[in-house]
């Protein structure tokens, strides 16, 4: 039984001359909710297509759920167990609310070669697409076109999407960004709750939801960690002020 | 189930392309009703290709080949059952064969096999690249067509009867009108429910956001094989079909300038609009009547009004009838 969800071992990464990971090693442990912070350009976006698989590392390995997927590709992680949301909303904009979980629900059953029945009759996974829709709070809007969604109602789409897939851990990239001062109060508060089901790792700008709900913190600059720990060890740590939370603190 | 102003549409078409045959019929102009025909085979063309286009988002410019390897799956068999020479004698006998459904049978899973190796290559690649990649795999079949001397090369194959279809007499203009009619109507019942399929969604999906469909699990590229195989297959049986209305096959069917046809015709009636490609063929063959009688430049008519429709009515000829498509719920 693997005690660590996810774990990344000395993940390295250039892109040219610019090291964009480097020795990045991290875990996610059951039930626990593990912010990366960082500051623009530290490389995060990168590190996180590492461990969805859309970008292979130089060195290094990713194991999820004690197995090394570095060579599996994003569809294979996913259908592990990964539930990912995006930085930049992805879903189908031409598709309802509704149509949207319930592709959620169907890559989450697999087996999607039918050609003749109605996808949008099917119980089980209109079932699993309305109650996760329920959950982030969007079931009235669930017959309207994506496209017609405000930015915040997007990002609660995405949450709902990623639990259709009933994943076995969450990796979220900003689920904050651009959510009002409400929205991101609620949504920090359903955060709270879903670690009960799957931990997840969380990046996000927003230092009030992350020292609010981080179990551990991880700070990435430069490509590497410079220090991990709990909300207090971070504020404490002088390093991370210095490259960091300087600006707030003075603030 | 409420009538939408296009499904209201849709109907009157696929009824008009019934009616109109019907009446030249009972007043006996068989020039009419072989329009319709090849309106109707023409428009099957454009199912199979609105299939990978519309559903998938794969911009397709080697259609022909599925469309002319269907033409010569007639072509071939036929050939050697009018002149009783077997297509081989070893491991078994096999004498060619004038039955329509042999036929089509042939020709679906030779275009389905073509689709899925030309698939297999091309979708790798995506964009203005698998655009050229398939336009490529078409020109290599239409130039081998051309140099297959065995089959008239260059010439193209007659074939003196149109083939049989059991209870039926082909010759009569009205009776093969049906057959392409019936084929027609299944194929757009086929596509209908493929489009709200499980398969649909996600395929749709991956023309929408690729990334969303990776994140759930689901690989885009098996989704658009395929999408592109049962594409092929379509395109294919149209081109069995085609050829037995014209009896005779040539490399032309399997040209680009065919891709670029059953293209248009996806675009003058609407990409990814069911009936779309109904509306396109009728359309294209009432033009090329109508305006060919006036001009043999008539195709410069159809050009402006291609570039009107694609300017002005991004939904094609049914999208400035009935408006934007409803997303389906």
């Amino acid at each position: 039984m693997a005690d660590v969800v996810l774990k990344t071992q000395a993940l390295n990464k250039s892109f040219g001359a610019l090291q964009a990971s480097r020795d990045v090693s991290l875990d996610l442990r059951p039930g626990e909710i593990h912010a990366l912070i960082g500051p623009n350009g530290a490389g995060k976006s990168t590190l996180i297509k590492q461990i969805a698989g859309n970008l292979v590392p130089d060195s290094g390995t990713v194991e999820l759920l004690g197995q090394d997927v570095t060579a599996l590709d994003t569809v294979a992680r996913a259908r592990m167990g990964l539930g990912r949301t995006f930085q930049i909303s992805a879903l189908a904009m031409e598709y309802t609310v509704l149509q949207n979980a319930v592709l959620g629900a169907l890559g989450g059953r697999g087996r999607p070669f039918h050609f003749f029945r109605n996808v949008m009759k099917d119980a089980e996974l209109l079932e699993t697409a309305r109650t996760a829709l329920e959950r982030v709070g969007l079931t009235q809007d669930a017959n309207r076109r994506t496209a017609d969604l405000s930015h915040g109602q997007r990002r609660q789409l995405e949450v709902a999407v990623a639990l259709t897939l009933k994943p076995k851990l969450f990796l979220m990239d900003e689920p904050m960004a651009g959510l009002g001062t409400a929205g991101s109060k609620a949504l920090t508060g359903f955060l709270d709750g879903l670690r009960q089901e799957a931990p997840i790792l969380l990046v996000e700008h927003d230092m009030d939801a992350v020292f609010a709900l981080a179990d551990r913190i991880s700070v990435l600059v430069y490509g590497q960690i410079i220090a991990t720990g709990t909300a207090d060890d971070i504020r404490a740590n002088a390093e991370v002020r210095r490259a960091y939370l300087g600006e707030e603190d003075a603030a | 189930m409420m009538l939408t102003r296009e499904s209201l549409l849709n109907w009157a078409m696929i009824a008009a392309l019934l009616i109109v045959p019907l009446a030249a019929w009972s007043l006996d102009e068989p020039f009419i009703i072989t329009l319709a025909t090849k309106a109707a085979i023409l428009a099957l063309a454009g199912v199979g290709l609105n299939i990978a286009l519309g559903l998938g988002g794969l911009i397709s410019l080697g259609h022909a080949a599925f469309f002319g390897i269907g033409g010569y799956a007639m072509g071939i068999l036929a050939a050697h059952a009018q002149n009783y020479e077997p297509l081989f004698e070893w491991p078994f006998l096999f004498e060619g064969s004038n039955q329509m459904p042999l036929i089509w049978l042939v020709a679906v899973v030779f275009s389905a096999c073509a689709a899925l190796v030309i698939g297999a290559l091309s979708l790798r690649t995506s964009g203005v690249y698998f655009i050229m990649i398939t336009l490529a795999f078409g020109q290599m079949l239409y130039y081998f067509a051309i140099s297959w001397s065995a089959y008239g090369g260059e010439d193209g194959l007659s074939i003196w009867v149109r083939n049989e279809f059991p209870g039926l007499n082909t010759l009569d203009p009205i009776q093969f009108f049906a057959i392409a009619y019936v084929i027609l109507c299944l194929a757009l019942v086929f596509a209908a429910r493929l489009a709200r399929s499980p398969f649909g969604l996600a395929l749709a999906a991956a023309r929408q956001n690729e990334d969303r469909v990776q994140a759930v699990g689901l690989t885009p590229f098996t989704l658009r094989l395929t999408a592109f195989v049962i594409s092929g297959a379509i395109t294919g049986l149209a081109g069995a079909l085609f050829a037995d209305l014209n009896r005779f096959v040539s490399p032309t069917m399997l040209s680009w300038h065919t891709s670029g046809e059953i293209m248009i015709f996806v675009i003058l009636g609407g990409v990814g609009r069911l009936y779309g490609p109904v509306a396109g063929a009728a359309l294209y063959i009432l033009l090329e009547h109508l305006l060919g009688g006036i001009s043999d430049y008539w195709q410069i008519f159809l050009g402006v009004l291609l570039l009107l429709i694609v300017l002005f009515a991004r939904g094609g000829l049914i999208g400035a009838i009935a408006g934007r498509e409803k997303a389906h719920g």
